[in-house]
């Protein structure tokens, strides 16, 4: 199965500020309680968004302005925590195609690239005045550029790097392994052979 | 040239490398739970594809389970409905699954040692970052998302990038009072929340050399608190004495053709590593967070921090944050905070050494009234042991609630949660905004024993003082 090349991504942006947002706080535990990941998109950064009433609370998300916004902009350590694919897979449901902060957690970081969400890393100032930016216009259009590892907007440009591994399996369209993975399965079958704990 | 045990095992598990320069790694134990293995067993359907090595998959239930209802169907259908679909998944696949029946049941990370399937020199993974609770044993053990559960399903394998190897060294001896929790609450506080990003954790010195099985698991387990996907113990005598006659290990001759290979997986003296950090044992106290990472921590006798007294401004926006959604005051100290539920169990203190230092000391003693106190076994396995030890009897006679082996309130995917902003002791790992099912719940995360002097006194106490420790 051939998969799409993600080089870039340009769409409207929205800044969710804070360090170490973890994935408890992305998708709620008890939301988890599904077989499938179907509709887990309306419950993202749930109990930040919604009052215990249902009504709102004051959130980046809830902003009329940013409704439609594909690019989720956010701080240090960024997906903290749990492992749970819910977290990357309510992101990619509400409707994001890339996030972009100043440094990612390791799980979280796999899974995203795993289902072809780039997460680039860009600097503190830097994601600061794309914040600015798209504050001051929340229609601007952002590009982020995977291959050129950069983000444009309004005539400006800063760094953003995806890591290379991640990087080189989103623009080459391997970012989904299981492909690679299940032809290698004959040389996976021989090391389990001469492994004393598995050939038992 | 002199190898770590992180370097020898994923040179042993190396199958070749990827395009993109990851290494497709052999997984030779894949641990399975209803939760993230859902969704997992739908895209191999989806894909046509089959489990490639059922016989290296193992299968618990322990998240959703209640721990006040045995008997099925749940009350909640959700719960439920998960709960049938890892059984009719195991079945399909011909896979073990420690079922409720089984008497083997428990939290995922308590069972795989308590077999003895997870064992020095192996890789393991499961879809739940707690997964590097097994590193204790040596064994080199990842959280995945469901995606790669789905790969190691299909090809035992999964595609990673190689981590780096942090040493860290626990020198000397610790203070009477001070556990495994808090020697892992003061790493991640010294290092912090995100330090080990891009990094294995490789435990050792004297206190761990000390430390039992037990311990080495419930340090290995935060290891994610710290960013480190993984953490480890070199495998030594404690390692191979814990799994002698376990269900799983090996047998007659082949147990010791495996205490040498586990041997020879242990990190040779001298071997290099990517970064080398030492921590005195006498410098760490019984240790309380204040805050809403597991970063955020204080030992029990200092203040809550102040932010105006912070160096950056990061660091004072973080510490705004947290005290309040934690509502607590900057600069009191953190010594008699009101508390409403005490809570021990979980994947990082809910096996037997944890009740048995907490009978101990609570034997004789009654929780204070207004706390509700719960205590959780890890597995059905420690219930029973806890049961014949009496445990059991002498944390009902204090006013705890003696319950069913699960998650339970750790992460409350099922019917044990904290109410509005109740504010838990809880032996557990995370004290995340909400992860206790009240999205204005409060945690407080600290050692059993400590859980247990909160209980006795109704407030955060310093459990020296409460049960008189001193050896």
């Amino acid at each position: 199965m051939a998969l799409e090349k993600i080089t870039a991504v340009t769409g409207r942006a929205v800044y969710v500020p804070g360090n170490d947002i973890d994935t408890d706080r992305i998708i709620p535990a008890r939301f988890m309680k599904c077989v499938t990941f179907d509709g887990l998109g309306e419950f993202l950064f749930h109990d930040v968004r919604k009052n215990a009433d249902g009504t709102d609370q004051a959130h980046p998300l809830n902003d009329p302005r940013f409704r439609g916004a594909t690019i989720l902009l956010s701080g240090a350590n960024f997906g903290c925590g749990s492992s749970r694919e819910h977290a990357p897979q309510a992101i990619q449901k509400y409707g994001f195609r890339a996030v972009v902060a100043e440094s990612f957690a390791e799980i979280f970081f796999g899974n995203c690239t795993t289902l072809g969400i780039p997460c680039a890393a860009a600097a503190r100032a830097d994601i600061a005045r794309l914040a600015a930016a798209i504050a001051a216009d929340p229609s601007l259009a952002v590009t982020l550029d995977v291959a050129a590892g950069e983000i444009r907007f309004g005539g400006q440009a800063i760094p953003a790097e995806v890591r290379p591994a991640a990087r080189d399996a989103l623009i080459h369209g391997r970012w989904d392994a299981i492909g690679e993975l299940l032809e290698g399965l004959p040389a996976v079958q021989a090391l389990a052979t001469r492994t004393p704990y598995l050939a038992a | 040239m002199a190898k770590s045990l992180f370097e020898k095992v994923w040179a042993a598990h190396a199958v070749r490398t990827l395009a993109n320069g990851q290494t497709q790694l052999l997984i030779g134990t894949h641990l399975i739970h209803e939760v993230t293995s859902p969704q997992a067993f739908g895209m191999l359907r989806d894909l046509g594809l089959k489990v490639a090595m059922p016989h290296r998959t193992f299968a618990t239930v322990d998240h959703i389970v209640p721990t006040d209802q045995l008997v099925e169907p749940y009350r909640d259908p959700l719960a439920q409905a998960m709960m049938e679909e890892l059984r009719r998944n195991c079945a399909e696949s011909g896979i073990t699954f420690f079922d409720r029946a089984t008497g083997k049941q428990g939290i995922v990370h308590i069972v795989g040692p308590e077999q003895g399937i997870t064992q020095p020199g192996t890789t393991i993974a499961c879809g739940d970052s707690h997964t590097s609770t097994h590193g204790a044993f040596g064994a080199v053990a990842f959280g995945i998302g469901t995606t790669q559960i789905r790969d190691v399903l299909a090809t035992q394998t999964m595609a990673l990038g190689k981590l780096k190897v942090r040493r860290i060294n626990v020198r000397g001896r610790l203070r009477p009072g001070v556990y495994a929790k808090d020697v892992i609450l003061h790493i991640i506080r010294v290092l912090g929340v995100n330090g080990g990003t891009g990094y294995a954790y490789e435990y050792g010195g004297e206190v761990f050399d000390r430390f039992s099985m037990e311990e080495r698991m419930t340090v290995c387990n935060m290891s994610i608190e710290g960013g480190a996907r993984a953490g480890y113990v070199n495998p030594d005598q404690t390692t191979f004495d814990y799994l002698r006659g376990r269900p799983y290990s090996p047998q007659g001759a082949a147990w010791d053709a495996a205490v040498e290979r586990w041997r020879g997986f242990a990190s040779d003296p001298g071997c290099p590593y990517d970064d080398i950090v030492t921590i005195e044992a006498a410098d760490i106290a019984p240790t309380v967070t204040w805050g809403i990472n597991p970063g955020q921590g204080i030992a029990i006798t200092e203040s809550i921090p102040d932010p105006t007294h912070a160096t950056a401004a990061d660091e004072r926006a973080s510490i705004e944050e947290a005290l309040a959604y934690m509502k607590l005051r900057p600069g009191a100290a953190i010594k008699g905070t009101r508390i409403d539920v005490a809570f021990i169990g979980s994947c990082t203190n809910g096996r037997l050494s944890d009740f048995r230092e907490v009978a101990r000391h609570v034997r004789g003693r009654r929780v204070a009234p207004g706390v509700k106190a719960i205590a959780v076994p890890g597995s059905q396995i420690v219930a029973l042991q806890c049961e014949k030890e009496g445990i059991d009897q002498v944390l009902r006679d204090a006013g705890f609630e003696w319950r069913a082996a699960g998650c339970s309130m750790c992460l409350a995917m099922n019917p044990d949660k904290l109410i509005g902003d109740q504010l838990c002791a809880s032996s557990s790992n995370r004290n995340f905004k909400g992860r206790q099912g009240s999205p204005t719940g409060r945690t407080l995360l600290m050692s059993p024993l400590m859980v247990a002097a909160a209980a006795v006194t109704g407030t955060v106490a310093d459990a020296r003082e409460v049960f008189a420790v001193n050896s």
